[in-house]
């Protein structure tokens, strides 16, 4: 089979990818994953199933011990993590830059704009530990959509929040791909998240993860509070629910 | 009352209280002055001698602070390179345990031997000052944010943006923390050196005067010299304090002031 298999729009192609920590531990086998541009895909997988070790493949913050990676936007890309993950000794305006000024780039209406996207437009002179979680989160995202990334990369990035922040963040970050359109890979373990958000649902099975179902949410954007009470909402969680059970009690 | 008041006010009853116990034991007991002096006697020695014990102060002071000054900048620079090779950390670091498990006053006398008294002093003062520096920068360094240290690598950071951008900020407050303990042993390092010179007689410190006055059993000016002492070791670590909370006041935990 030759590489270039990839058909035009694919952004992110992860084939027959494995990882092993040097201490044994088996993350991924034969893991495969193609995200096409534009696209809202969720990782959905329980904990320690390899999910955010795929993610930091892609990000190229880690390396695959065997399999094809193959990663258009390498250098274009946002990542977001479980934590904030914020200079505390840095005012928010300053962590927002931090992207710009490690390239040197100097683009004075970047850091503004972010914050203006996030909701924090007066928040540029506060520090993290002022904050609050949600806030912090913003930040972070903002951090994130400061270099106009191809890509953005979310790891679990509302698990830490209450259901009440994680449901206005989750529109928030709706709105802003909607307005954006890049393409985003969100890493979860929250069924109810990943069908709100995604197109395309990757359900991973436990350690070592791999895929085993994937998943279509047809419902249209843009897609709001009605949606998250709607039956046919409802309907795509049982569907996803049944093959997460399914995924974990295959490999227990 | 509110704490900040109790904080000053009760301190400062309990000097009121010590002095005047002392005075009435000196007097009430006719103690003679060569034993213990009292508290009025010390005070105008301090006075009456003040120039000299002046000069002398300023003596251990410069050397204290080049101490310190060699102590922090050394401490940081070699806890950043040991951060950087861990080769270099693991063939150096044992030995800087060494040298600041081994009691400095032991090691005084033999550096007396082999370097002129003012710089005998000067390494004592910064053989004493220099390890709480570099456990505590060593420590902060190595304790950065994985995830942040991953950020940076995404970012393609050089290794100066990492050190000056994220670990030197990061380890700041371990660092300060290392400089304060190394403020008040500094002087500690410079006081031992110029106590174990003392019979040679050269030097002109403070510490020197109060071996000098023990000999020559004026102990009244060896308790206005160790006044000074005791308020130039006050004044160093309130000095260090408020550098520590001037620069870490906006965004450190340890300065934070809750309202419960």
């Amino acid at each position: 089979m030759p590489p270039t298999d990839t058909h035009a729009g694919t952004i992110v192609s992860l084939r027959n990818v494995s990882k092993a920590f040097e201490r044994g531990t088996v993350a991924l086998r034969g893991f495969d994953l193609e995200v096409r541009e534009g696209e809202f895909v969720s990782l959905l997988g329980p904990s320690g199933c390899g999910k955010s070790t795929a993610l930091r493949i892609v990000a190229g913050l880690s390396e695959a011990s065997q399999g094809n990676v193959e990663n258009s936007a390498a250098g274009k890309l946002g990542f977001v993590f479980q934590e904030p993950t914020l200079m505390p000794w840095a005012d928010v305006a300053a962590n927002v830059r931090l992207p710009l000024d490690l390239a040197r780039i100097g683009a004075p209406a970047a850091v503004g704009n972010a914050l203006a996207r996030v909701g924090l437009a007066d928040f540029a002179h506060a520090y993290p530990r002022e904050l609050s979680g949600g806030m912090r989160m913003r930040v972070s995202i903002a951090r994130a959509l400061v270099t106009e990334p191809q890509l953005l990369l979310m790891d679990e990035p509302f698990a830490a929040l209450d259901e009440i922040t994680r449901f206005k963040l989750n529109n928030d970050l709706l709105a802003l791909w909607q307005e954006m359109r890049r393409t985003v890979i969100f890493v979860t373990h929250s069924v109810f998240e990943s069908v709100y958000l995604s197109q395309r649902i990757v359900v991973m099975t436990p350690r070592p993860g791999r895929v085993f179902t994937e998943i279509a949410i047809p419902a249209p954007y843009p897609r709001h509070e009605e949606f998250r009470t709607s039956a046919e909402y409802a309907g795509f969680c049982r569907q996803v629910a049944d093959a997460l059970g399914k995924a974990t009690a295959e490999a227990a | 009352m509110n704490e900040g008041a109790m904080r000053i006010l009760f301190p400062g009853l309990v000097l009121v209280l010590v002095v005047a116990i002392w005075h009435a034991a000196v007097a009430l007991l006719a103690i003679p002055p060569y034993v213990l002096p009292g508290p009025g006697l010390v005070l105008s020695t301090l006075i009456a001698d003040g120039g000299l014990l002046w000069r002398s102060l300023l003596v251990t002071l410069t050397i204290t602070f080049e101490g310190f000054m060699l102590a922090a900048v050394g401490g940081i620079v070699l806890a950043v390179a040991f951060n950087r090779w861990k080769a270099f950390e693991y063939s150096f670091y044992p030995y800087a345990v060494i040298l600041q498990v081994t009691p400095v006053v032991a090691i005084a006398p033999l550096l007396l031997i082999y370097l002129p008294q003012p710089l005998a002093v000067l390494a004592c003062a910064w053989i004493v000052a220099f390890f709480p520096v570099l456990a505590n920068a060593t420590l902060g360094l190595n304790s950065v944010d994985h995830n942040l240290l991953a950020l940076f690598e995404l970012y393609k950071a050089s290794r100066w943006q990492v050190l000056f951008r994220l670990k030197l900020p990061a380890a700041l407050p371990q660092m300060l923390a290392g400089v304060r303990i190394a403020g008040g042993l500094s002087l500690i390092g410079a006081v031992v050196a110029e106590i174990a010179a003392g019979s040679a007689g050269a030097g002109s410190g403070l510490a020197y005067r109060i071996a000098e006055s023990g000999y020559r059993l004026n102990i009244p000016r060896m308790f206005a010299a160790l006044l000074l002492l005791s308020a130039a070791g006050v004044a160093i670590f309130f000095v260090l304090s408020a550098l520590s909370h001037l620069l870490l006041r906006r965004w450190h935990e340890s300065e934070i002031t809750r309202e419960r």
